[in-house]
């Protein structure tokens, strides 16, 4: 039993058996209708109900297999550093992007994201942003035309 | 002129490490909006030849399989490389794509059309199972589990059910959030799953690549008399191998090209000298990825269902651009697809001509290490999801989408069927509901119209065989050459 909590399979499983119930109950919120003239909510309702019993499935066949070696969920290393710059650098450009403008998000985005190497430096991190703002804020505020201010001030 | 920008980016952006075709063509997709349909359909078709045969280059010269397709060219490209000759092991990667491709084509034009006129005589419940037919095939055929396959088909056409119901305007499951209204937009999922849950894998996991062997130059690329005289009838028997495989829904170039190099193998008469640098082994597997890739098109063309993630994205591509596809589109649409034929053979001119010069380029490429190349795919990210509706929620949508895709990943769950069911999603659910709408609630009326029925079959047929290939050969990995050779055994059966 000890080895079960290791396995990919049971987390898979209970994910996609919690996600298709949730769906499925869900689904019953919205005009379920009858075969013949179905309401929104009956597509979502057989889609959960396949889900759940995949999800079943997967847990069941996960129960039944013995534990690989060397199986494990969580990779070698923790990547904390890397996780998190990589998920802050877009949440950068929507803080900046939004009250800056494109040069401070796009910069802030590269900058923050590329801290998220182990061999990063704050100053070549700079760099890195400087140039990619000065190229992307050329291709796609010239070139493209996304509208989408240089610079802007404004709460 | 499209296609050659397309061709000339894509091959840059392929070639580098870790970028595969689906990262590529999500990453590059928001810039096609501005351009019209053909325009961007056809860049984005320039764009996946680059990015496939850029990860060729990356995997003969670093033993990188960039990916999938790639994985069985590293086993004798990279020997090669380190005998000297990766040279002429990517000059004979361009021809045996330029055959494999060339062949593909041809079999576009004449079967795309006949194709049609089948597709044009279905209803709505021949279309649903059809439909069922392509997701199955997609899933369990992809990598991995077919079981967690299904689970993802599922979450994607659960997925594409967020936003608004088309026949009654009701809401469903957008929690309230206006922007949810309009669906989950496929840009923001694409770039989300291959682009965040994708560097969030891979960051700080490259060592420093290995370069030592890279130093190819213009005249290394020609082939020696002797290499080119036996890869020669290997790009063929490749091309035959992989055009095959396109017959059958959901056996993308991965599969395609583990065969090819199987049958390579059993063919020559040194087997045991593959894995040490055989010029046959680079060939055949290069070419009949490339005809199963030109041959993945034509379902996708014709009869609006893709059959990989990559084709599910450039359908995508084409529904943004207000394209409706399916057995019309090529009637109603006469440019875009006869442009698309136009230009997979100027595409692939292309890539010939730009690949012998430039290979010097390429091979610099290779070395920017990745630390400056993600946080740049990280902007890019950004910029394309918001340029697609100028709306910072979608990018907010796409990090909590890659922040999910990369817990996923985890569990072994493969994204890319997430993709599948979700542009399907709600074409499956539309024709679903017209087809019992028709016959009054009964559920049968699958069973009972022949094509249908035929199509169901096929579908229990691909069950039965998974579980067969299970039963007998419990190791899931051992198990994928075997099982595709069933499925060829499968369509000798249907035919």
């Amino acid at each position: 039993m000890e080895g079960l909590l290791k396995k990919k399979d049971f987390y898979a499983g209970l994910a996609m058996v919690v996600l298709g119930a949730g769906v499925t109950l869900n689904s019953t919120t919205y005009n379920l209708g009858t075969l013949m003239h179905m309401g929104p909510g009956m597509f979502p309702f057989i889609l959960g109900i396949l889900l759940t019993l995949v999800g079943i499935m997967i847990f069941v066949s996960g129960l039944m297999t013995p534990l690989e070696e060397g199986e494990r969920i969580l990779p070698e290393s923790m990547e904390w550093r890397g996780w998190a710059c990589i998920l802050a650098g877009p949440l950068m450009f929507i803080l900046f992007g939004e009250f800056f403008g494109m040069v401070a998000g796009t910069f802030m985005c590269v900058f923050v994201s590329a801290l998220g190497d182990k061999t990063a430096t704050l100053k070549g991190s700079a760099i890195l942003a400087a140039c990619i703002t000065v190229g992307g804020a050329f291709l796609f505020s010239y070139v493209l035309k996304v509208p989408f201010p240089l610079f802007r001030w404004g709460f | 002129m499209w296609c050659f920008v397309g061709v000339l980016v894509g091959n840059m952006v392929g070639v580098l490490p870790g970028m595969g075709p689906l990262a590529t063509i999500s990453v590059l997709l928001p810039l096609t909006f501005g351009i019209k349909p053909v325009g961007a359909i056809l860049m984005l078709s320039g764009v996946f030849y680059g990015a496939q045969y850029g990860g060729a280059i990356c995997s003969i010269l670093l033993n990188l399989p960039c990916h999938p397709p790639h994985a069985v060219t590293c086993l004798d490209g990279f020997p090669l490389t380190k005998q000297g000759r990766g040279g002429a092991a990517l000059g004979i990667t361009v021809i045996s794509s330029f055959v494999g491709a060339s062949w593909g084509i041809t079999e576009m034009i004449f079967l795309a059309p006949l194709l049609v006129r089948v597709a044009l005589e279905f209803g709505p419940s021949e279309i649903c199972s059809l439909m069922l037919l392509g997701l199955l095939a997609g899933s369990t055929l992809a990598r991995g589990s077919p079981l967690k396959g299904v689970a993802m088909t599922l979450v994607g056409l659960l997925l594409g059910i967020v936003g608004t119901d088309i026949e009654t305007g009701t809401p469903r499951f957008t929690f309230g959030i206006p922007s949810l209204f309009d669906g989950i937009e496929l840009v923001g999922l694409a770039l989300g799953l291959f682009g965040i849950a994708e560097f969030m894998k891979s960051v700080n996991q490259f060592s420093d690549v290995n370069t030592r062997y890279s130093n190819v130059g213009l005249r290394d690329l020609r082939p020696s008399r002797d290499e080119l005289r036996r890869s020669i009838p290997a790009m063929f028997r490749g091309t035959l191998v992989g055009s095959l495989c396109s017959l059958i829904p959901g056996t993308g170039p991965t599969i395609a090209s583990f065969i090819a190099y199987a049958a390579e193998k059993k063919v020559s008469k040194t087997p045991e000298k593959f894995g040490t640098g055989m010029i046959e082994g680079v060939a055949s597997p290069e070419a009949s990825t490339h005809s199963s890739v030109q041959g993945d098109f034509i379902p996708t063309m014709s009869l609006g269902i893709p059959g990989d993630a990559v084709m599910a994205l450039i359908l995508g591509a084409l529904m943004i651009q207000g394209i409706v596809p399916g057995p019309r589109l090529i009637s109603e649409h006469p440019d875009i697809f006869w442009g698309l034929v136009a230009s997979f053979w100027i595409g692939n001119i292309i890539l010939v001509v730009l690949n012998v010069p430039m290979i010097g380029l390429w091979v610099k490429l290779l070395m920017i290490p990745y630390k400056y190349l993600f946080p740049s795919a990280l902007f890019f990210v950004a910029i394309g999801v918001y340029s697609t509706n100028n709306d910072m929620f979608q990018v907010g949508e796409t990090v909590v989408i890659g922040l999910i895709g990369y817990l996923l990943l985890l569990l072994d769950f493969h994204p890319a069927s997430i993709l599948l069911g979700f542009v399907l999603g709600p074409r499956f659910e539309e024709n679903f509901r017209r087809a019992m709408l028709i016959s009054r609630g009964d559920i049968f009326v699958f069973v009972e119209h022949p094509i249908s029925a035929f199509f169901l079959l096929l579908c229990v047929i691909l069950i039965g065989a998974q579980i067969y290939v299970r039963l007998r050969k419990p190791k899931a990995l051992a198990g994928l050459p075997d099982e595709s050779s069933h499925g060829m055994g499968r369509l000798s059966e249907a035919e």
